[in-house]
């Protein structure tokens, strides 16, 4: 890769991170600025699901029960200890970690979809026991207390603080990401994925790089959890542990292509875009037309452009006159079977 | 009086456990044949829910005497999804496999909830309804019925793959699909089929349950896991294994909802696929 190219990589994300960093000055509506926090959070979700699901190629489809540690971790330190999320919430991501861990040593060694079903199977017991537990509130759900605020406690009045709290997550979530795919371990979580036997004939720890890329995804994860928990100043099992969340988090990465640092952040403009429109367009929630239309994308990704729409676009660049640079183009390496 | 009891468990256990062995059998067969985990399996059994419920409502047909008109509406679904979507995937990464029939149950699911509602529907009064009491046991006669006809259609589809020349080219594709093409076989052909029948099976199994059973657009969801967990078991491409297997989770799950409290039932038949995949991937009856 040339220092052109590099720079000028630079150069767009600096401008992103302005366009993002300004664009609550456009948008001053509460509810649009919700909708782009929600945008924002999808993002960092799909983004830590990539790091294992994408790069190492192993597809989680239990993402939830991070997303729920994180939420219900920083929570109930908050209720009980009375401690800020600005600690909760990284003990969150210590807690999802060890889950991770735990959960990952035995189902590692299970390939494809029996991973992805282990991982469904898992994250819906959690939410089992968590719907009974009493000292979680069951069903019932958490409520934040509503008598403190300000940076310190991460509870606002208005959408704006939050929205930046939401984008700077984002941003370290990426750069977290960037860091991996730059470094040894992301190579090696290539390996992984797109030649596991070749990768353990060169003395390449699968397990062992299987464990680190879901770690990594679970603790990114959890804090996510925890910042839904300190925006909607309430948590239950359906709202954050559910398969339904799973599966969103997974969506995002994949509908707006797998493997790549920014696809997810597609993705989540793309669902979060189409949940709330559909939504507003065509009146109550439960007409399921959000669902056709995302459903009917997801389809037409998967059997199209397995890359996503990120690895569509960059297609639809190389079949342009003038567009035909090919060097290092990842979307390859992910239409592998 | 203890005994009665767990006699009552174990009966309605085994009665569950014959419709989730018939849900699972279209799974399990669709795996075998050709390597894809299908996620829109529950969806299938929605929808022969509802053609039962329709030809309930809209031509007073029972959903029992309906269920050859609902097994052929759901063959045709199947091989509609597998010749639109499915045949073009065949190739791709698993990532690609697994969101495809995925987006499959998010589309089904959603095209229900847009045209009939999320509402919960009964079936009023079907031909079958009411209790049977054999001594100290009860259980429904449409909850009896439906175990029956798994019972039958189960059966009905092991002599197909066994004993007709279309069937053993079925199971010949599961078993080696690049010698069964050598030997003639076309296996476009057969994919089309083991989605046909699979999809049939799960809508049967729609149909046969629709008596007693609330109809709604997620309903899929609640037999989806637990046919995952049965295909597992059984190991996956078996059909006798998943009907073995179906009977199994069946009483596991009411006799550990009984034993630790129904709201753990789902958790305890998930623990056991976890126990499965680590200790015994292939399952019971399944190829090494």
């Amino acid at each position: 890769m040339t220092t052109m190219t590099q720079t000028r990589k630079a150069a767009a994300a600096a401008g992103l991170l302005a366009l993002a960093a300004l664009l609550p000055l456009a948008v001053t509506e509460p509810s649009q600025q919700n909708f782009l926090i929600l945008i924002l959070m999808g993002a960092q979700l799909g983004v830590a699901w990539n790091i294992v699901g994408g790069y190492a190629g192993q597809v989680s489809l239990g993402h939830a029960v991070f997303y729920g540690i994180g939420a219900y971790a920083s929570t109930m330190l908050l209720l009980t200890l009375g401690l800020s999320p600005w600690i909760g919430a990284p003990v969150g991501g210590l807690v999802a970690v060890l889950f991770a861990l735990a959960m990952g040593w035995p189902c590692f060694r299970l390939k494809g979809h029996y991973f992805a079903m282990a991982t469904i199977a898992v994250a819906e017991i959690v939410q089992v026991l968590v719907t009974n537990s009493d000292l979680l509130e069951g069903a019932v759900g958490l409520t934040l207390p509503m008598d403190r605020g300000g940076l310190g406690w991460l509870i606002f009045l208005s959408k704006l603080p939050y929205y930046y709290v939401a984008l700077g997550l984002l941003v370290l979530t990426v750069l977290a990401s960037w860091a991996i795919e730059r470094s040894h371990i992301g190579y090696y979580f290539r390996a992984i994925k797109d030649e596991p036997e070749a990768a353990r004939a060169l003395g390449v720890s699968l397990t062992r790089y299987k464990l680190i890329a879901l770690s990594v995804s679970a603790f990114l994860t959890a804090l996510g959890g925890s910042f839904y928990a300190q925006k909607e100043m309430f948590i239950d099992p359906g709202s954050v542990l559910a398969t339904s969340v799973s599966i969103k988090i997974a969506l995002i990465a994949i509908l707006g292509g797998v493997g790549r640092l920014l696809g997810p952040v597609l993705g989540a403009v793309i669902l979060i875009t189409i949940e709330e429109y559909s939504r507003t367009l065509f009146g109550s929630t439960g007409s399921g037309t959000d669902m056709i239309i995302y459903a009917t994308m997801i389809i037409l990704v998967a059997v199209f452009s397995p890359s996503g729409v990120l690895g569509l676009l960059g297609d639809l660049r190389r079949h342009l006159p003038g567009g035909g640079r090919t060097a290092a183009e990842p979307g390859k390496m992910e239409a592998r079977p | 009086m203890t005994a009665d009891i767990l006699i009552q468990v174990l009966v309605s256990g085994l009665l569950i456990g014959l419709i989730y062995a018939l849900v699972a059998v279209g799974l399990t067969l669709i795996f075998g044949v050709m390597d894809i985990v299908n996620f829109a399996h529950g969806e299938f059994l929605m929808l022969g829910m509802y053609a039962s419920f329709w030809a309930f409502v809209l031509f007073a047909i029972d959903p029992i005497v309906a269920l050859p008109m609902t097994a052929l509406l759901l063959f045709a679904v199947g091989v509609i999804v597998y010749q639109t979507v499915i045949r073009r995937i065949l190739k791709a990464p698993m990532l690609s496999q697994i969101f495809a029939t995925f987006g499959l149950m998010i589309l089904l699911r959603g095209l229900a909830q847009f045209f009939w509602k999320p509402d919960h529907r009964l079936i009023p009064h079907s031909l079958v309804s009411g209790n049977i009491a054999l001594g100290p046991v009860q259980f429904g006669l449409p909850q009896f019925v439906a175990a029956l006809g798994a019972i039958g259609v189960t059966g009905a589809l092991w002599v197909f793959l066994h004993r007709t020349r279309l069937g053993t080219a079925l199971e010949a594709t599961a078993i080696d699909r690049e010698a069964a093409t050598l030997m003639g076989i076309d296996g476009q052909k057969m994919f089309a089929l083991a989605w046909g029948i699979g999809a049939a099976c799960a809508g049967l199994a729609g149909g046969l349950i629709a008596t007693f059973f609330p109809i709604f657009p997620e309903v899929g969801a609640n037999f989806i896991l637990i046919a995952f967990v049965v295909v597992v078991l059984g190991g996956f491409g078996s059909i006798t294994g998943a009907f073995l297997a179906g009977i199994i989770v069946g009483l596991i799950e009411v006799l550990g909802g009984f034993l630790v409290g129904p709201e753990y039932k789902t958790a305890i038949v998930l623990s056991l696929l976890l126990i499965v995949l680590l200790v015994r991937p292939r399952g019971l009856l399944g190829k090494a």
